[in-house]
């Protein structure tokens, strides 16, 4: 049943994160996003990661998204006034593609499959655990990861004050 | 997975279903005659004895009314809008306790339809999304007045959930769960966390009124800058949607708060009256004083209303995050001090 329920799951996420990639829309593309986002959570509960499942919820489809989709809506991007490429940028994606193809086929090939990773503990993503473990042994990664978004907020302030300073 | 559980959950999923929109239907009724009361008229008094039928009357003109799509909007969002609307407004009585344990017979039953252990986080998470109705409705009508209203809503939410995020944590240092079954369990007899977290509680309540788009924080509909708000091209049914998850995002919240800071389901002396009254009539006395709590709280959300003018937006963005913000701040720094001093003591 578990396995199915993956696999199910697991087809409706590739399904609309392509759809993410072909939608004409932006506003389209970040809507697709979110439901993209949304099968990811599914497969946290399918791993047990309640905390995980529900924060991706909170903070990825509740906040981020919103604000993607803020910025769409108010750019209002639509076919008309979409800047055209010239066929030159055209030609340097599309060889710019194929490589990347390459890449990603010759580095699937080199590997072998892996075996599927056990957890030693099932309910590692259950909050209580999962707050021990951050706060115990990888306390100070936890900790500096913190300092690191403080960082970016603090620099993102200032630099909507540039001209004031 | 046996049978009787499954029947057991759909029947109570069904009866809280029910219960959601014929309270919000009496919603309509009961704010028309609050306002009535309030400004000293009388109120709908027409349809039935003292109007009871009025929201019979709203919803089949509703139902009848043409339904018009504008001719240059996005015809499949436009029709997703309100039902996300409706969609997030209803999700979110899943985690709520309405009762204690009821026995019957040798069987108990939990009356509540699920007790996840991230129970708080996901009402947050599914206040959160509440606001994507709001947004793709607004956006899809393409109207001007009509997608400025849908973004004034998305930042007033977008700035109220962190205060409501931060009072929320003052509340978990308090309980050490986040499992709502749990919290409301813990607040046994007149225990409740409004005793211990009044701020983190007033913080909370004004949160509420600015997530569900009440007054005075009801400026993504607000007439006279906006026309009629994010769904001034809605008609029909469909407004009909929009305005009612309105009126059960204040049932649920409205719930949310009673369960999180009054207690839920407990009441001083509820002990005495389970020996009294027996294992089946305790719980549905229980349930009784948790609806009796709601709808305290709807008459103040309605209250409220005709009582504090609407804020002007810089206002609003100001007391959300020069004013709640902060105080959020210091409410969790202050709880977590004297929880730490408790406990070495």
């Amino acid at each position: 049943m578990g396995t199915s329920v993956f696999y199910f799951v697991a087809t409706l996420t590739v399904i609309f994160s392509l759809m993410v990639v072909f939608a004409k829309n932006p506003v389209h593309s970040v809507l697709y996003l979110i439901v993209t986002f949304f099968t990811l959570t599914v497969h946290y509960i399918l791993l047990n990661a309640q905390f995980l499942a529900v924060v991706n919820f909170i903070v990825y489809m509740g906040a981020i998204m919103v604000l993607f989709l803020f910025v769409l809506m108010l750019l209002n991007l639509n076919k008309d006034n979409e800047p055209l490429k010239s066929t030159l940028v055209k030609v340097v994606g599309v060889v710019a593609g194929c490589c990347l193809v390459v890449t990603i086929v010759g580095s699937l090939k080199a590997t072998a499959i892996s075996d599927p990773v056990v957890l030693r503990n099932p309910n590692l993503g259950l909050v209580k655990n999962l707050g021990k473990e951050l706060f115990g042994p990888y306390m100070l990664p936890f900790e500096l990861s913190s300092i690191l978004l403080l960082t970016a907020m603090v620099g993102a302030v200032l630099l909507t004050k540039k001209e004031k300073v | 997975m046996d049978i009787a559980f499954v029947i057991e959950k759909f029947v109570l999923v069904a009866i809280i279903f029910g219960i959601s929109l014929l309270i919000a239907m009496y919603s309509t009724y009961a704010e028309r005659k609050v306002a009535a009361f309030l400004q000293d008229r009388l109120g709908p008094d027409r349809a039935g004895p003292f109007g009871i039928l009025q929201p019979l009357a709203d919803g089949v003109k509703m139902f009848m009314k043409e339904e018009i799509v504008p001719s240059n909007s996005n015809k499949w969002l436009f029709m997703v809008g309100p039902g996300l609307a409706m969609l997030t407004a209803c999700i979110g009585t899943a985690v709520i306790p309405w009762g204690p344990d009821m026995t019957i017979g040798d069987r108990v039953i939990p009356l509540q339809v699920t007790d996840i252990n991230v129970g708080v986080l996901y009402i947050f998470g599914v206040v959160s999304l509440g606001v994507y109705g709001v947004m793709i409705g607004g956006w899809a009508s393409n109207n001007k007045y009509s997608l400025l209203s849908a973004i004034r809503a998305a930042s007033q939410n977008i700035s109220y959930e962190i205060a409501m995020g931060l009072s929320i944590i003052a509340l978990l240092l308090v309980t050490n769960t986040m499992s709502i079954g749990e919290i409301v369990a813990n607040q046994h007899g007149w225990h409740w966390n409004v005793l211990y977290q009044p701020v983190g509680f007033i913080l909370f309540m004004i949160c509420s009124f600015a997530e569900t788009n009440r007054a005075p924080f009801d400026l993504p509909e607000c007439e006279t800058e906006l026309i009629g708000g994010y769904h001034t091209e809605y008609s029909s049914m469909k407004l009909g949607f929009y305005l009612f998850a309105e009126y059960i995002n204040m049932f649920v919240s409205s719930a949310v708060m009673a369960s999180l800071y009054f207690g839920g389901y407990n009441y001083p002396g509820m002990d005495w009256v389970l020996v009294q009254a027996g294992p089946v009539i305790a719980p549905l006395i229980g349930t009784a004083v948790f609806f009796a709590k709601i709808f305290a709280f709807i008459f103040f959300f309605m209250w409220v209303r005709w009582t504090i003018p609407r804020f002007r937006y810089d206002q609003l963005m100001h007391l959300g995050w020069k004013g709640l913000i902060p105080l959020a701040i210091a409410n969790v720094v202050i709880t977590s001090i004297v929880i730490a001093i408790i406990e070495k003591f």
